[in-house]
């Protein structure tokens, strides 16, 4: 076979080369594709999956981490990670339980401000030892996640708050629909919302990525790396309250146990979502579709009835072949330009 | 350029490793001497039975599955990698031999079966890695979901037990007519062989090399990705042996076996000043934490402090381990330019923990009381 047109060969692989830089650029497109792919295949094994009773189960069952991957994302933009977000979850939705069961008539709301406050303690305790203790990320929260989760079982001494010690208006905070949808998907979408406008939009948004792409030019550009770095881990604090919050209103009940392994849920829907591991890249749609297909593989899993036993698996070989096939693109996209 | 002289000289002089080795020596492995030593002098006084050669014995092989998995997460570690995979590749190796063991396999062949599935795990972790290059973190987060699920996948909510004695040997034998664990001696074997690997091979010398400056490692023509390879794989030999060992030890296999370790690994590995970005490490201050961490587990158990509880005083002693002495850096630096504001701020933070605590107290209170 012979080349007849040189030129038609090179416009080919360039409007190629063109087709998957666009992807690259939106790395959105490229999860947006999986999903698809994914939601059409497992429609002709299950078509009861394509239904709006079954998404509005999946948007539940992520909203929660949805909520916390969010602030994880902020975190790993500055090159960190938190991994005692399963812990701080645990502890403040013990600490709420037994509040609001002493306290059955105060106000919803009041508890979730309760689990922010909460939230925000701890996190920034996280925060000051990172940056003026000079303890690498990575450790701060390791220890902080078995500091935490000891708590958890120093402060309830082994005991549960079950469904009926919580009282109903408090139940129905995740689970009421008075606009339609869940209150609790309602809440995550504010939350990405917001946290959105304040990476894109905002002056400290921008200083986040600045910090995590490259510190030391951001040192000396006068941002003041500390303050940015105490910031994002007060956020994950933050939100890790309203997640806990949320978390004993929606499963009824407080354990020592609740969220434990968390951490890495909220680490893997960010990273699928195209979040970079070195910092400085990721964006909040990403996020949100790195949670989607989290949620959508669980729940397809069960539709298909692959055994639960197996879905553990699954889902980890789902999680390895989302990065690599990221990882290839991407290379792909660098051969094509040489 | 004489201070880019003095730098550069003072750089390599404080990261050579066999500098390193001696330094870190006279440091921090000192410190945790010396922590071993407070805390056995605090647990002799507080129970009668801390002191008691069984009781140490049988505490001891407790942590020997930590041990066989902490040896090479600390050449991981020292090349600025980690692997969170270890405690799920440990469930999926031991279940997979219980699971061949169910099936009516031979015990030994089941075992160097699952010794095989167990290294093709750290293979597939060391591909990844160092030939996709793909980041540690992300691959073996990717994997711990993986290999756990496999662990699932062939035990289901079963069991497997009944293994036979010439087995459960090496978790719960001893080596004759002593009272030191086969587990233990095993496990001190190994460290030595890690440890002169480490500290005096040109391989320990490439592991340094590469968490130091990963790129000038590869342009001075030492063959990075095979090294990187090569670690993942021993990870995952050693993570399948410590599945064994505690299959052999509990006498039974459950797919959720060790689930959690994976910190446990990483704590004992820090604590024993192996930074975690790469570069610096003894094995010595590695074995020397698992001591500290498994006396003091020890300790806390006999005054029947709950497991998770106790984790809080690890935590700490991670944090604090490296925060006291750049707290110590900070204030005698704060001396010189005292501020207001860093000092207002300090007593603020004080103040919302101190709160915090007491809304922690009071908040419990009526509930812990039976209301």
């Amino acid at each position: 076979m012979t080349v007849q047109n040189p030129s038609a060969v090179q416009s080919l692989s360039n409007s190629f080369s063109n087709l998957l830089w666009t992807l690259v650029r939106f790395r959105e497109a490229g999860i947006t594709i999986f999903i698809l792919i994914l939601v059409a295949a497992v429609t002709v094994r299950a078509p009861s999956f394509l239904t709006a009773d079954n998404f509005n189960d999946i948007l539940l069952n992520i909203s929660i981490l949805t909520i916390v991957a969010l602030a994880q994302t902020m975190v790993i933009i500055t090159h960190g990670i938190d991994l005692s977000v399963s812990s701080m979850i645990g502890l403040v939705a013990m600490m709420v339980a037994f509040v609001v069961k002493q306290n059955p008539e105060m106000p919803v709301l009041l508890a979730v401000v309760l689990g922010m406050a909460l939230g925000a303690v701890l996190g920034s305790f996280n925060g000051l030892i990172i940056t003026y203790g000079n303890v690498p990320p990575i450790i701060a929260t390791l220890g902080t996640l078995s500091i935490y989760r000891g708590l958890v079982f120093f402060y309830s001494q082994g005991t549960w708050i079950n469904s009926f010690e919580l009282p109903a208006a408090f139940k129905l905070l995740s689970k009421g629909t008075p606009l339609g949808l869940p209150n609790m998907v309602i809440i995550a979408l504010i939350v990405a919302v917001i946290v959105y406008y304040f990476l894109n939009h905002t002056r400290t948004g921008r200083d986040i990525f600045a910090v995590g792409s490259n510190p030391d030019a951001a040192q000396y550009s006068g941002i003041r790396k500390p303050r940015i770095i105490f910031l994002v881990y007060l956020l994950s604090g933050v939100l890790s309250g309203l997640a806990a919050v949320l978390w004993v209103s929606r499963f009824e009940s407080a354990q020592t146990n609740t969220a434990l392994g968390f951490e890495l849920q909220t680490v893997a829907a960010s990273v699928v979502g195209g979040v970079s591991i070195s910092g400085g890249v990721g964006t909040v749609p990403g996020v949100m579709l790195g949670a989607l297909l989290l949620g959508i593989i669980q729940n397809s899993l069960t539709l298909i009835r692959i055994s639960p036993f197996w879905q553990l698996a699954a889902q980890g070989l789902l999680i390895l072949f989302a990065v690599i096939s990221d990882k290839w693109i991407l290379s792909r996209v660098e051969m094509a330009k040489e | 350029m004489n201070t880019q002289v003095v730098t550069e000289s003072k750089l390599i002089s404080e990261y050579a490793p066999h500098r390193s080795f001696l330094y870190g020596f006279l440091r921090w492995e000192w410190m945790i001497v010396a922590l071993i030593l407070v805390d056995v002098f605090v647990n002799t006084k507080l129970s009668p039975f801390f002191l008691d050669a069984r009781n140490l014995s049988r505490t001891s092989s407790d942590f020997m599955e930590i041990g066989l998995m902490m040896l090479p997460m600390v050449f991981i570690i020292i090349t600025g990698n980690i692997d969170l995979s270890v405690a799920s590749n440990m469930g999926m190796s031991a279940s997979f031999m219980g699971l061949l063991h169910n099936m009516g396999v031979n015990i030994w062949v089941a075992a160097g079966a699952a010794l095989l599935l167990g290294t093709l795990g750290g293979m597939l972790n060391g591909y990844l890695i160092s030939k996709v290059k793909l980041p540690a973190l992300v691959v073996t987060l990717g994997t711990y979901a993986f290999y756990r699920g496999l662990a699932y996948g062939f035990l289901g909510d079963q069991a497997a037990r009944g293994y036979p004695e010439a087995f459960t040997y090496f978790g719960q034998g001893k080596i004759f007519g002593t009272l030191i664990p086969f587990s233990v001696a095993l496990f001190l074997f190994l460290a030595v062989i890690f440890g002169l690997v480490l500290h005096r091979t040109t391989f320990g010398r490439y592991l340094y090399s590469i968490g130091n400056n990963e790129n000038a490692t590869n342009y001075s023509g030492i063959p990075v990705a095979k090294i990187k390879f090569i670690i993942y794989v021993v990870s995952g030999f050693m993570a399948s042996l410590a599945g064994l060992i505690l299959a052999a030890r509990f006498g039974s296999t459950r797919p959720d076996n060790g689930t959690g370790l994976e910190l446990a690994v990483i704590t004992a590995a820090v604590l024993g000043g192996v930074d975690i970005n790469g570069g610096k490490g003894t094995m010595l201050g590695s074995v020397l934490s698992l001591l500290l961490i498994g006396l003091m587990r020890f300790g806390m158990g006999l005054l029947n402090i709950q497991g998770q509880v106790q984790g809080i005083a690890i935590g700490l002693l991670l944090i604090l381990s490296i925060l006291v002495p750049s707290l110590v850096r900070s204030i005698s630096s704060l001396r010189r330019n005292f501020n207001w504001r860093s000092a207002l701020s300090a007593v603020a933070f004080l103040l919302i923990f101190i709160l915090f605590f007491m809304f922690f107290f009071w908040s419990r209170a009526p509930v812990i009381a039976g209301v």
